[in-house]
């Protein structure tokens, strides 16, 4: 006969041991996701039982905006219009502006033989329903997902520039990096003298950081950024900011270039989301960008050479 | 008489008391936030209130799948709260007999070092992958998450209480 002790004293492998195991466990899928991104799956697979969840939380926030929206006075949406309606006439006259504009830079480009791109930008707007619950990153989530055709690494903009650029998508939300996040990067371009480089998020300071800029570069305070276009992911001549503050010093072989963003990026509710206007070609990327984050590209392909494009003309 | 002064005894907990817990946490965690750095983790609370409560119930494997969870529903890097988590629950289940010992607001400090530690884990993590860090605000919400240690208290443990028409006749 067996001396056993009495089934209610068993309690498993001892917590040390369970800790170890799950620790591990965390670890690996932390490197697998950080690193090579393979976690994926899983995440999909574990967003079924957390996509209801999340609606049902979102819920009460959806209802109370509707009852607010039933109580706005008339005034109140009667002063709106008008604004709105001055607004749309402005809009026009620089969207008539524009087109006569684009036509002759149009035909100027034809007589000095460059390509001609294809500008086929469709937009579709959403809302901002929620910041991410992550102190350590920039991210908010909007209102359209898969089922709306949203895709990974599309442009996201408001009425005055970028916003940023989605990241992840869901069957009904989406995932936006704003620009400010300290691993989103955005290819730019000086509106002034068409001088490249690459916008980097300031994180909690709110500001872009324009890094690799040679210590003489022609760049001053209050110099228009907008999107250069060579990433074939963010359409061409999008504001991005406005430069706030440049440092040179004679140590260092590169420029501090700092800069306010154009968008209302922590403020907004309502946002753009463009298609991205190009497909990209496949390119290497080096390793230090892989670490984290290169997300912005998330479908694995399409890694455009910042590094390169950052030395600029 | 319990461990921790004039507590009466408890009805055995209904496993379906802890899952109901389990998904209100969850619901609160996805809630749209005005300003995160106040608002506590209510899974880590509730995490570690059932890990002290019933360690033979809820230990690691529970925190881990939770963890999980909040990692997909957060969109943050996955592993990051189930190594947190994990972690958390081995130091409750610990700590299970110790805590609860004390008065309630002992149990809150405890429960303060506990959270503080999970949040912390999380950070070093997130650090180590490259994130900024994003100021000692962090500690503000396991802070909170333990002041709210009491109320946790009473409300989850309302399912097991006896009623109050006690009959005289049976000795508890």
């Amino acid at each position: 006969m067996e001396h056993t002790p009495p089934p209610f004293f068993k309690r498993g492998p001892a917590p040390v041991l369970r800790l170890t195991f799950f620790a591990l466990l965390s670890l690996a899928l932390i490197v697998l996701d950080a690193r090579f991104r393979y976690a994926d799956g899983l995440r999909n697979a574990l967003a079924l039982v957390t996509q209801p969840l999340q609606m049902v939380a979102l819920a009460p926030a959806a209802a109370a905006g509707r009852i607010a929206t039933f109580f706005t006075s008339q005034s109140q949406l009667a002063d709106e219009n008008a604004a709105l309606r001055a607004k749309l006439l402005d809009a026009t006259l620089s969207a008539q502006r524009l087109e006569a504009d684009a036509a002759e830079g149009a035909r100027l480009k034809r007589l000095m033989g460059a390509a001609e791109r294809v500008k086929g930008v469709s937009a579709a707007p959403a809302e901002i329903v929620y910041n991410a619950r992550d102190p350590f990153a920039r991210r908010v989530f909007v209102d359209k997902g898969t089922r709306e055709g949203v895709v990974a690494g599309s442009p996201v903009m408001d009425e005055r520039g970028v916003v940023g650029q989605v990241t992840r998508v869901h069957t009904l939300l989406s995932e936006v990096t704003l620009l400010t996040d300290k691993n989103q990067a955005i290819p730019v371009q000086v509106a002034r003298n068409g001088l490249r480089a690459v916008a980097f998020g300031g994180g909690a300071s709110g500001q872009l950081e324009l890094r690799y800029l040679a210590a003489n570069a022609e760049i001053v305070n209050g110099d228009r950024l907008v999107t250069s276009g060579i990433d074939g992911i963010y359409p061409q001549g999008l504001a991005v900011g406005t430069v706030s503050r440049v440092e040179r010093d004679a140590t260092n072989t590169f420029a501090r270039v700092f800069c306010e963003p154009a968008a209302g990026i922590e403020r907004g509710r309502t946002v753009l989301l463009l298609t991205p206007s190009t497909s990209v070609a496949a390119a290497p990327i080096p390793d230090e960008w892989s670490a984290e984050k290169p997300r912005e590209k998330a479908s694995g392909k399409g890694k455009r050479p910042r590094a390169k494009e950052a030395r600029g003309p | 008489m319990g461990p921790d002064g004039r507590q009466a005894i408890l009805r055995p907990v209904r496993l379906s008391t802890i899952a109901v817990s389990f998904a209100i946490a969850l619901l609160l965690n996805f809630l749209p936030w005005a300003n995160l750095a106040f608002v506590p983790d209510f899974v880590a609370l509730t995490l570690a209130f059932w890990c002290v409560r019933q360690p033979r119930i809820v230990g690691l494997g529970a925190g881990w799948m939770l963890g999980l969870l909040i990692d997909v529903g957060n969109g943050v890097l996955l592993g990051q709260h189930a190594l947190a988590y994990s972690l958390l629950a081995f130091c409750a289940v610990t700590l299970s007999r110790r805590i609860l010992w004390f008065p309630l607001w002992g149990q809150a400090l405890h429960i303060a070092a506990l959270l503080l530690l999970a949040q912390g884990v999380g950070a070093l993590v997130r650090l180590a992958a490259g994130a900024e860090f994003p100021g000692w605000a962090l500690a503000i919400g396991p802070l909170a998450g333990a002041a709210l240690w009491p109320l946790v208290s009473v409300v989850l443990l309302a399912p097991q209480r006896r009623p109050n028409e006690v009959d005289d006749t049976r000795p508890i």
